[in-house]
């Protein structure tokens, strides 16, 4: 009878606070995306840098990346939220998604300079892979290297590092538990606000547990999907 | 006036760090020349070929393509390779593109030429090397020969005076190497210039209008085909005919 009992108290958790797991959830959802379309996006600029001709620009992106790559998230996200200030960087804080918007960017700013690391080892996997010959006959044709790299080799990395992209937006909802140290109101901060206001401690953490697997699991469905189209169009027609 | 020969290659030379592939290469070629260019492997045959269109930067030397330097620093190379087309051993098509495209990509991206034109002109190509049929599949669905082919019909796209040819058979199994040397033939008909590495002695003899062996660095001899193959006087060129033929 003990499991009937354990769940019922776990719905009943749920159903009183649903409103403030929801909107956490909400909140650890674009907290998430809005990392990975940033960090896509500058990751891709580093990857350029770390494969460049320029030994400034390699060496940069090389530091950085090992830097980022050997420290603790936890620690850069601290790092991030009392260095603002002290770089003189003081946000306002109103009202943002039922958080303090100066946490919000803090969080945000955070895990962008985490996930750039990753992504731009993923972007640079992703042009590596592609065959040395695929370059050789770009240029041979008369293409200059930035019109090889986005007619010939981008597209053709593109089926590798979309697959990776979407792995890196899974870690990264996991991953962005951690900025509920500095007191971003997303997933895991609303769970501790559950246990401190209900007294239960295994209810919140299951429920937080269900949800984060709900939208690891809907991601890594849809990367399937996305890989499985990708091989299709990949694969010879005829 | 006219310049007597369209290449020009002078002292050309090319180390990798220590490595000296490349001491000193002279070569000069006529408009509608078939250069075969033979040695041993190792011998820089390669190297000397992916020089002509600075694949391989060289380290010294002059290359004058109608007697302009392309190696001087105001030349813009990219120019040049429009105008030097290349095949390469491993084909290296474009697997996300169709053959079509594989073909009109260079004339729609850098001669800005409107589709439908670049279109009948990848067509009249694959009719020339023998595969209209192939037009719209991707080229994992070809045969070694026929994508070698699909690579000669792209590098002719861009209507060169030069083509290149990086041991265009070598990656191909034997019944189809015959495929790939008729459509080097019948461009050496119709007068196409044409400089290539191979290891194929029958093609070189027959078709070649100039046979040069390379091995340490330096074109050992040169000359017509049946001078460089009957009555070759050095040793190292007659112990790898010896061996090759």
């Amino acid at each position: 009878m003990g499991i009937i009992n354990a769940l019922t108290s776990v719905v009943n958790v749920f159903a009183k606070y649903d409103d403030l797991f929801l909107h956490a959830l909400l909140m650890t959802v674009m907290l998430s995306l809005a990392t990975v379309l940033i960090s896509s996006v500058l990751g891709s600029l580093m990857a350029l840098m770390k494969i460049s001709g320029n030994p400034i620009l390699r060496g940069i992106a090389t530091a950085y990346v090992s830097f980022i790559r050997g420290t603790p998230l936890m620690v850069q996200i601290f790092m991030v939220f009392y260095g603002l200030p002290l770089l003189g960087i003081n946000l306002p804080t109103f009202e943002f998604m039922g958080s303090d918007f100066s946490r919000f960017f803090s969080g945000l700013l955070a895990l962008v300079i985490n996930s750039v690391a990753y992504v731009c080892e993923i972007v640079r996997g992703g042009i590596q892979s592609i065959d040395e010959g695929q370059m050789e006959a770009a240029r041979s044709l008369g293409f200059n290297k930035r019109q090889s790299m986005t007619f010939i080799i981008f597209p053709q990395a593109l089926k590798n590092i979309l697959p990776a992209l979407g792995n890196e937006f899974v870690s990264v909802i996991k991953e962005s538990s951690q900025v509920s140290i500095i007191g971003l109101a997303e997933l895991m901060y609303i769970t501790t606000t559950v246990r401190s206001i209900s007294f239960r401690s295994f209810e919140p953490l299951l429920i937080v547990s269900i949800l984060y697997f709900i939208l690891t699991s809907v991601c890594s469905l849809l990367i399937k999907k996305m890989e499985k189209k990708l091989s299709v169009s990949n694969r010879s027609s005829n | 006036m006219e310049r007597e020969f369209i290449l020009e290659v002078k002292n050309l030379g090319k180390s990798f760090k220590d490595l000296e592939v490349l001491k000193s290469i002279d070569l000069n070629v006529k408009k509608g020349d078939v250069v075969a260019i033979i040695g041993p492997s190792g011998s820089g045959k390669s190297t000397m070929l992916r020089c002509l269109n600075r694949l391989e930067e060289p380290t010294k030397g002059e290359i004058l393509f109608h007697g302009e330097n392309i190696l001087d620093k105001k030349v813009d190379i990219n120019k040049i390779r429009m105008q030097i087309g290349m095949v390469f051993q491993q084909f290296n098509l474009f697997p996300h593109l169709t053959v079509r495209r594989n073909i009109t990509i260079a004339l729609t991206k850098l001669r800005n030429m409107p589709e439908a034109e670049a279109n009948a002109t990848a067509d009249r190509l694959l009719e020339m090397v023998g595969l209209a049929e192939k037009a719209d599949v991707y080229p994992a669905s070809l045969s070694g020969g026929q994508k070698q082919r699909i690579a000669i019909a792209r590098s002719l796209a861009m209507n060169p005076e030069i083509i290149l040819f990086d041991e265009p058979t070598s990656a191909l199994d034997p019944e189809m190497v015959g495929e790939v040397l008729q459509v080097m033939k019948d461009l050496a008909k119709a007068g196409m210039t044409m400089l290539v590495v191979t290891h194929e002695m029958g093609f070189a003899r027959e078709v070649a209008s100039k046979v040069i062996f390379l091995d340490g660095g330096y074109v050992l001899t040169e000359g017509a085909p049946e001078e460089v193959f009957e009555h070759a006087e050095h040793e190292r060129v007659k112990a790898f005919l010896a061996k090759v033929m």
